[in-house]
């Protein structure tokens, strides 16, 4: 069974901030899957190799060619607050607004 | 039958006899969006009439064609909210390339319609803006997560559709709507500009009123795009038109997903199935994948994981809704906790969980490995078979709020269709019958890049079958509710 203290964490480091009323709801919710997909254990897997993905192809890259995408208007169109072309924030460290 | 209620390609034929004019095509859908889409709201917007017929160009016979798009694939200069409260208000700066694609054709875009939030559910109830009903019982979820798709064409309002499949969001929607899905092959559409849910997943697909449809927009979407690092550079799909002949062919019916959990009614309409198709010369037997069992716990461990990574974005900094918050990581959490709804929180917690230190072996790199499991499965099966048939739903579609309050019974819901997109492969769902006036889908399955086959199967059964051919009884909706 979750803890609260790793609903907690989760939520942390999730950016998520949840009431204390989702917080007991996710911790029953998330058990109950989580009980489920114990269901893996019934097989031994460790000789069978991780599939991270179904296409047989890796490292695709790109040359690193400057190209116009947007206009900075464009890339700035739907923040939310905006100052002299650029993103603003609250502060990164804590203090007054 | 009105004009809503025909197909493309019997439209476009109309319209190159001159029988019908393009304008009256597009009314046609117009009139269906007036008439039933406050009952239905399959759509979260609606271009306006006015340019949705000053679109038609009479040199370009697809302009006749309306098309409606999920809203989680971005349209320049439209909404795209991807039905959740942080997007509310977000505009696409720049077009999909399935869009670019589609505008090259000068299909004529309708409206973006509902789906479950970020594409997270199986009912479309989990959409921040209302669910969508079933048009052919309104009491009915149309399925998830493309509901507003599959029920937008359902209704006549749009004449096919695009949605986005990660574990069989095209295909159980146009199951529950008695319409024509396909999830293809991983890698063959372009996901640049799908708002992303489950990379590794994902696919962008067609969503029409018969196969004939469905493998024509499936023609136009496919191919290469070096927009997408997992597009695959290899010929694409090109149209041609379908024969039907699969005498000889060999189809595997999957023993797993006929087993617990299955409608009888739903199992009795698959059964049914199997004899058409031996009646038109195919040779089935049964088979079993014993791994796909595995799939759903496989599935909600990888999926909410990409989820998880994936919908870090939203962070209320570059775009969409911001709470406030005294410092940057409080704002950031607090714009997450308020804009995000439940289902889609609960994914991201998940995925947050089974990737964070002390449990990703234990829960992620265990779910990578059944997914080789799963997709091994599916390569032995295809040594003997030329294609799979399995339901798309175990049920048939559920009464709204049957299973809101549980969200494991919901995710059991996926389980004929979860197991392909962990595989990558391609699979089509086709109306196969009906139970109490509603519709029953058929999933065909094929390996990798057999679209071309997986049509020729799906053509053979419709043309053999009415159930393509039936419209549900919008007049007779009933206002009461």
């Amino acid at each position: 069974m979750l803890s609260i203290e790793e609903v907690l964490h989760i939520e942390r480091l999730a950016r998520l901030k949840l009431t204390d009323k989702e917080r007991e709801m996710y911790r029953n919710q998330l058990n109950d899957v989580l009980n489920y997909a114990a269901k893996l254990d019934e097989i031994d897997t460790s000789n069978v190799p991780p599939m991270y993905h179904v296409l047989p192809v890796s490292n695709v890259l790109r040359e690193d060619i400057p190209r116009e995408i947007f206009s900075q208007e464009e890339a700035l169109s739907n923040a939310p607050l905006k100052e002299g072309g650029f993103f603003v924030i609250p502060p990164i460290l804590g203090g007054e607004e | 039958m009105e004009l809503a209620d025909l197909t493309a390609h019997e439209l476009l034929e109309l319209i190159s006899k001159k029988e019908v004019s393009p304008q009256e095509v597009v009314k046609s859908c117009i009139d269906r969006i007036e008439k039933y889409e406050p009952k239905i709201k399959a759509y979260l917007f609606i271009r306006n009439p006015e340019e949705i017929i000053n679109s038609v160009k009479e040199d370009e016979p697809y302009s006749a064609i309306p098309i409606a798009i999920k809203d989680n694939i971005l349209v320049k200069g439209l909404p795209n909210t991807c039905a959740s409260k942080i997007l509310a208000n977000f505009i696409a700066p720049y077009n999909a390339t399935v869009i670019e694609r589609l505008n090259k054709k000068s299909l004529n875009i309708i409206g973006k319609t509902n789906l479950d939030e970020f594409a997270m559910g199986s009912s479309t109830e989990n959409s921040a803006f209302g669910p969508t009903r079933n048009p052919w019982d309104i009491e009915r979820v149309p399925g998830g997560s493309s509901g507003g798709s599959a029920a937008s064409v359902a209704m006549g309002s749009a004449i096919w559709a695009l949605g986005s499949d990660t574990g069989g969001s095209i295909r159980q929607p146009a199951s529950f709507c008695g319409v024509v899905g396909l999830k293809p092959t991983y890698g063959t559409v372009s996901r640049y500009g799908l708002v992303a849910f489950a990379s590794s997943l994902d696919q962008i697909g067609p969503i029409t009123k018969d196969v004939t449809d469905c493998a024509l927009l499936y023609s136009f979407i496919n191919g290469y795009d070096p927009n997408d690092s997992t597009s695959l550079n290899i010929e694409p799909y090109r149209y041609s038109p379908l024969k039907g002949d699969i005498k000889g062919i060999k189809i595997g019916l999957i023993r797993e997903l006929l087993g617990e959990g299955v409608d009888p009614s739903v199992k009795k309409c698959i059964e049914d199935s199997v004899k058409i198709f031996e009646d038109l010369g195919a040779i089935i037997e049964e088979v079993s994948l014993p791994y796909i069992s595995y799939s759903v716990p496989t599935y909600y461990i990888l999926a909410p994981a990409e989820a998880s990574s994936n919908l870090a974005r939203f962070d209320g900094v570059r775009y969409g809704f911001r709470a406030s918050g005294k410092t940057a990581e409080e704002m950031m959490s607090n714009t997450r906790g308020e804009g995000f709804g439940p289902e889609v929180k609960r994914r991201i917690m998940l995925g947050t969980y089974v990737l964070s230190a002390g449990y990703y072996e234990a829960f992620y790199l265990k779910a990578l490995k059944f997914r080789n499991l799963i997709a091994s499965d599916f390569r032995k099966a295809f040594e003997r078979f030329d294609v799979l048939i399995s339901p798309t739903s175990p049920t048939l579609p559920f009464k709204l709020g049957e299973k809101v309050e549980n969200p494991l019974e919901m995710y059991l819901a996926d389980i004929c269709t979860i197991p392909i997109n962990l595989a990558g492969l391609p699979a089509i769902s086709i109306p196969s019958g009906f139970v109490n006036n509603l519709p029953v889908g058929l999933q065909i399955i094929g390996p990798v890049f057999s679209e071309a086959k997986l049509f020729e199967v799906a053509y053979a059964f419709e043309q053999a079958t009415p159930f393509h051919k039936r419209r549900p009884q919008l007049g007779g909706i009933s206002y009461g509710v």
